[in-house]
């Protein structure tokens, strides 16, 4: 019995696609998920040295700083546009925009609408957090009703401000659209499932299927004013609810897709 | 008998957000309180042995400050 040397696997290790820094953000920020879920999806595919990433104006601005591949920054919430600009000049390229909730879906609304409508071969990866995180927790289209936030200190009033946005089932309607689904951060099931999502909606773009893109619900502890355990509960107990977690939109070649 | 495991947790780069304390499943993940790393967080640390190597910590942890190292049984014979 003990003649046996033990040995040990690696059951997990850090991507190679994620440079090794300190990321800015907040502890237990989900963007961090995301951006290890994309590297490992990119490591998977081995598409390190053709990816060109866009990132947005937002927290995750610096993205650039934490992947090993290359970028670029666009101006707010044009993402879509120039990654657009760069799909169509490199169309060998493996291109994603990695966006948040301000960016894509206030400012940069036209932009996202018209990629997915044109149906543009690009991965958009959205992170819906529910406010503006990076100025400081304002409130933003996601902001769901009741919510309090910075901006909104009595609570989003749909009467005055309107009702949250719900992107994805918004975008899936678009006939140009070929992927799109929603997808939780907020326990290991749930990123299992959305690293499955991020695996399919780049597949969908390397075999030249159209556009694809995925939203994940995010925690901001930070402005949420809760600790990074708390924030999960509260993303299950009310963001879930009102954006399900599903797929909106699955072309049938994408569905045929064998990965 | 279940699999042996243990974790390596990069201080440096750990924010003692204790997401992983939260979902390890056997409940051996603690913030070490007697020491900060060079940012002031309290790194995560193994506390116990029980670590089954299943990897939950490493799936959940925003700064991939995780590694997770699984024991191999001896192949056997008759399988």
């Amino acid at each position: 019995m003990t003649s046996q040397p033990i040995t040990e696997q690696v059951v997990y290790q850090r991507p190679e696609a994620l440079s090794d820094v300190n990321t800015h953000y907040c502890p237990g920020c989900t963007h961090g998920v995301a951006h290890r879920l994309v590297a490992e999806v990119i490591d998977e595919m081995n598409l390190r040295d053709k990816a060109i990433g866009v990132a947005p104006v937002g927290c995750s601005v610096f993205m650039y700083n934490y992947m090993d591949f290359d970028f670029v920054v666009a101006a707010h919430g044009r993402a879509p546009a120039m990654a657009t600009g760069i799909k169509r000049c490199l169309p060998d390229r493996f291109v994603l925009t990695y966006q948040g909730d301000g960016d894509l879906a206030s400012i940069g609304m036209a932009e996202i609408v018209h990629a997915a409508t044109r149906g543009e071969n690009i991965s958009v990866i959205f992170i819906n957090n529910s406010n503006y995180g990076m100025t400081g927790g304002q409130m933003a289209p996601t902001t769901l009703p009741g919510q309090k936030t910075t901006s909104s200190p009595l609570g989003r009033d749909v009467e005055q401000q309107g009702f949250p946005i719900r992107v994805s089932e918004m975008l899936a309607k678009l006939d140009g659209a070929s992927y799109i689904v929603r997808r939780s951060l907020h326990d290991p099931k749930n990123i299992r499932q959305a690293k499955k999502a991020i695996r399919t909606a780049f597949e969908t773009q390397v075999r030249g299927l159209g556009f694809s893109m995925v939203e994940l619900l995010s925690i901001c502890p930070t402005n949420w004013n809760l600790t990074p355990v708390d924030s999960m509960t509260w993303l299950e107990d009310h963001m879930i609810p009102y954006y399900p977690v599903g797929d909106y939109k699955v072309h049938p070649a994408v569905a045929e897709m064998k990965i | 008998m279940p699999p042996k495991g243990r974790i390596e947790v990069k201080e440096i780069i750990c924010k003692g957000c204790g997401l992983c304390v939260d979902a390890c499943p056997q409940h051996v993940i603690i913030l070490a309180e007697d020491r900060i790393n060079a940012k002031g967080y309290h790194p995560a640390e193994l506390s116990l042995d029980g670590c089954t190597g299943c990897g939950i910590c490493a799936i959940i942890c925003p700064e991939a400050a995780i590694t997770v190292y699984r024991q191999v049984a001896p192949a056997k014979e008759n399988q």
